[in-house]
């Protein structure tokens, strides 16, 4: 593949419990903060400690949303990195390892053997800097200077005091200074500094974290599993700060009825899980549903069936997403393709399920939940934030109030129980009257259809935005993805752009669908030379759902179901057989 | 103050003669008496004949699914502990699909009311086996009797230190008022079951059954001393005993939040620019 800017690709391999994250995360941050863009992904297996682990990180001077196969340096902290990757280092590339640790001496101008942990215990007195030789070693290969790391040691020892700072910052140093020494082959690498400032890093679960916190979440109640855990990670390490409580629920069916009843009870309040603990929701979600609770939803997919592949990727919780929920009631599904969407996509969950009642999902998967990428900036001025529950002082004037009363919008005012002296909130999840009381004759029933479901759809759907179109405006082949593709489909609509006309339509508002009166993407489909449907499952799911919703149907799909991502060659190549 | 007219709701769907009758009766007297507006209470229920008893009040309602009643209360009790939050569980609903609820909301220790109606039967659904029917019973689904043990509430709630152990019989209804009041006013989560007589259903356990049967605990009884409730607990037979059997002061869940001891979550404004900072972290 021809690569015109610079964009480097960095793997670092070893066993769970070796510290790829601590490595692989400070450089990530390193390059991110002199300007670099970023993109990291990482591969791990489902044990704390041993099995195969890698950390990937890109880093180029344009944007960058997807990870290559090809890499440019290989930091193997086992013997397993070295056999499973060495095919992965391209040409020009360089494997940093150490032959006393991984007890093998390799030959060839691509292996550069630092003794990482003799340097460790010859500076820092102790062989757990090797990590931070290793470190300054690549940094040293880059000759990007120690400056950010500096930094970033400094910050992370803060609690170990001056002197660890101090050792760390030794060994670092030495890593640095011994690659520049025994590699003369390194001399050719030539790494242009970025001429953009400090960018932002972050991964999808935190902007769905952050995208929470700053739309108003109070409450978030959850049962770990993951990969949706580091959404209850990252707010309940913000929940003293910012006020807000963050409960660790007994199961996920309680999860789910306590964001309830938070929410009920008058604050805004989302719950989280993965495919099986969704699974143990959905009851409450029909709940949510019936009793016009607002409530979001982060669904963040691993490959099932059942538990599946724990710690692995996939976009097969759809059509289970689109469809859960036993009886009707409407509800709406976001799948964002980047962090920034997610942030903002997230912010708007929010917003619907307040101003609807409705529930709402932030669907998306281990890939995007783990990948982090960087931006520079996210334009807070955009994000919403309108209060539409009924307080103390909206209820003055409000002579009767019930809760379910029927309105042309289907929308009953909301209030918060125990603001006044008089207005009294009932809910009830069997089907119900005006004022919230169960009832069993069909007129009621139908009434209270319409306005929960019937007339709340049209006007839900209204809200929903048109699916992205990237590249050529009128395109001859489309390739047609939803959620996390979005960054590796965008690659390779960029590097065949060149000579086609080409372009990508995403979808990150999944559900209801948005209206076709603005921009007609079907028309633009069904005019296409070549409409290739890209998904991260086996069934085509997203196809079937387009196909149900608009008649419209894919002739052609590329379709992944290992449990891992795209990448841009394996997408490039799987593209380049339809051409 | 509110009256009992106040609290007064639809009128009961359930079979006349109905133990039900006699809980909804006190405790709408139990409220009244203890001055607590209809516009400060939030009752929650599951689904059972029990769980229809909110419509019956006037007050805040949430009527959720069958046996999740605790954690909607729970968080309810989070967002606004200002509320006296009063959940209301058939006990099906509460031991048995709700089982891990109930054992959950005990250790979680929540400032909130749990008023079981345990009339040891499926009542709604028709008779079938509750977690506390006796074990042998025949009903239509277990035709060669039940083979499972009856569960005990008290005794469990004990065992996980739960902060407020009683029984009540709804055949008596001033010492069922006195117990729900000293179930509402109590610190802590407060289990109260209440054996409720199905008269359609349960042919066993009738109210002369229990007339003949339950007795108070006596007045020098100790509820702080956890051993010895844990025994009587487990008294059932020719005679059961009634009253506050377990009693502990312990540090509720509201009391445990740090982000919600000065003013309740509900009450807290939100704007995005104290949060705006939160962005820098990420560079
Ligand atoms: C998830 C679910 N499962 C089953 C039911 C059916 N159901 C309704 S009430 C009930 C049992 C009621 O018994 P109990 O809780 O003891 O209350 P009672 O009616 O005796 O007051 C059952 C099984 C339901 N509504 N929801
Ligand atoms: S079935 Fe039993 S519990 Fe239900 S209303 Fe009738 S008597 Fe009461």
């Amino acid at each position: 593949m021809e690569v015109k800017f610079l964009d480097y690709t960095l793997r670092i391999g070893g066993e769970a419990g070796q510290g790829l994250q601590t490595i692989g995360g400070a450089l990530a941050k390193i390059f991110s903060r002199t300007g670099y863009h970023v993109f990291t992904h990482q591969d791990y297996m489902s044990r704390v400690r041993g099995g195969h682990n890698y950390y990937q990180v890109r880093f180029s001077d344009q944007k960058v949303s997807a990870s290559r196969d090809m890499v440019d340096i290989l930091l193997a902290l086992d013997l397993n990195t070295v056999e499973i990757h060495k095919k992965s280092v391209r040409d020009d590339g360089f494997v940093l390892y150490d032959s006393e640790t991984i007890k093998k001496k390799f030959e060839g101008p691509e292996f550069i053997d630092v003794p990482f942990k003799k340097i460790a215990l010859d500076v820092g007195k102790s062989s757990i800097m090797a990590n931070t030789v290793a470190t300054g070693a690549v940094l040293g290969l880059l000759d990007l200077g120690l400056e950010s790391l500096k930094e970033i040691l400094k910050s992370t020892f803060k609690k170990k005091g001056d002197e660890i700072i101090e050792k760390n910052i030794a060994c670092a140093k030495a890593g640095y200074d011994y690659v520049l020494s025994n590699c003369p082959r390194c001399e050719g690498v030539e790494i242009r500094e970025p001429e953009g400032k400090k960018l932002m890093l972050i991964d999808g679960i935190q902007a769905i974290g952050m995208g929470a916190l700053m739309s108003g979440c109070k409450f978030y109640s959850a049962y770990p599993m993951t990969p949706s855990t580091g959404i209850l990670n990252y707010l309940a390490s913000k929940a003293e700060e910012f006020g807000l409580v963050v409960e660790q629920a007994e199961d996920e069916i309680s999860a789910i009825n306590m964001a309830i009843g938070a929410s009920f009870a008058g604050v805004r309040a989302m719950t989280g899980s993965s495919g099986g603990g969704f699974a143990l929701m959905v009851e409450g979600l029909s709940l949510a549903g019936i009793t016009e609770t607002p409530l979001v939803i982060a669904e963040i997919q691993r490959p099932g069936p059942a538990t599946g592949l724990p710690t692995r990727t996939e976009q097969a919780d759809l059509l289970f997403i689109l469809y859960a929920g036993h009886g009707e009631f409407p509800k709406v599904v976001f799948e964002p393709g980047t962090p920034e969407q997610a942030f903002y996509l997230t912010n708007r969950a929010f917003e619907l399920a307040e101003k609807y009642q409705i529930p709402v999902f932030i669907q998306s998967d281990q890939y995007l939940g783990d990948t982090e990428w960087t931006f520079e900036n996210f334009d807070l001025e955009h994000l919403i934030y309108n209060d539409y529950r009924l307080r103390e002082k909206d209820l003055e004037g409000i002579e009767e109030y019930k809760r379910y009363k029927y309105s042309d919008t289907g929308i009953s005012l909301l209030a918060v129980p125990g603001e006044s002296g008089k207005h009294l909130v009932v809910a009830d999840s069997d089907e119900h009257d005006e004022e919230g009381h169960i009832i069993e004759d069909a007129e009621t029933r139908i009434k209270m259809v319409r306005k929960r479901l019937l007339k709340k759809m049209p006007l839900i759907k209204k809200e929903i935005e048109a699916p992205l179109l990237y590249g050529d405006p009128s395109p001859e082949i489309v390739l047609v993805g939803h959620g996390s593709t979005y960054g590796v489909i965008k690659e390779v609509v960029d590097i065949l752009s060149k000579d086609r006309k080409i372009a990508m339509m995403h979808f990150s508002q999944i559900y209801p669908l948005s209206e076709r009166d603005r921009f007609d993407y079907i028309e633009l489909l069904e005019n296409a030379k070549l409409a290739i449907s890209i998904e991260n499952n086996a069934m085509g799911q997203f196809a079937k759902f387009i196909r149900a919703e608009t008649g419209f149907e894919f002739t052609h799909q590329i379709l992944k179901y290992d449990g891992r991502p795209f990448t841009i060659e394996n997408l490039k190549e799987e593209v380049d057989a339809y051409l | 103050m509110p009256t009992s007219e106040d609290y007064e709701g639809q009128v009961p769907a359930w079979c006349p003669g109905c133990g039900n009758f006699q809980i909804l009766s006190t405790i709408k007297q139990a409220l009244v008496e203890l001055g607590i507006e209809p516009w400060e209470v939030l009752l929650v229920s599951g689904i059972g004949q029990s769980g229809k008893l909110p419509h019956y009040m006037k007050c805040h309602t949430f009527n959720g699914l069958h046996g999740r009643t605790l954690p909607v209360a729970t968080a309810a009790k989070l967002a606004n502990h200002f509320l006296h939050v009063i959940a209301v569980a058939g006990d099906g609903d509460c031991y048995g699909e709700g089982g891990n609820h109930f054992l959950h909301a005990i250790r979680k220790n929540p400032n909130i009311t749990l008023f079981v109606h345990d009339n040891q039967i499926y009542g709604l659904t028709k008779g079938q086996a509750s977690p506390t029917t006796a074990r042998g019973t025949h009903t239509k689904i277990q035709p060669y009797g039940i083979s499972s043990e009856p569960l005990n509430p008290l005794a469990t709630a004990i065992s996980l230190d739960c902060s407020f152990v009683a029984r009540g019989f709804a055949g008596d209804q001033e010492h069922l008022k006195e117990l729900m009041k000293a179930a509402i006013t109590h610190k802590g989560f407060s289990l109260l079951d209440i054996l409720q007589p199905c008269v359609t259903f349960n042919k066993v356990n009738t109210f002369r059954w229990y007339r003949e049967r339950v007795y108070k605990l006596e007045d020098e009884y100790d509820p702080y001393n956890r051993i010895k409730a844990f025994e009587r607990s487990l008294e059932w037979g020719d005679k059961i005993p009634n009253g506050i059997f377990y009693k502990n002061d312990k540090e509720t869940l509201e009391e445990m939040v740090p982000t919600i001891r000065k003013e309740p979550l509900v009450r807290q404004k939100f704007s995005i620019e104290a949060v705006k900072h939160e962005i820098d972290k990420f560079y």
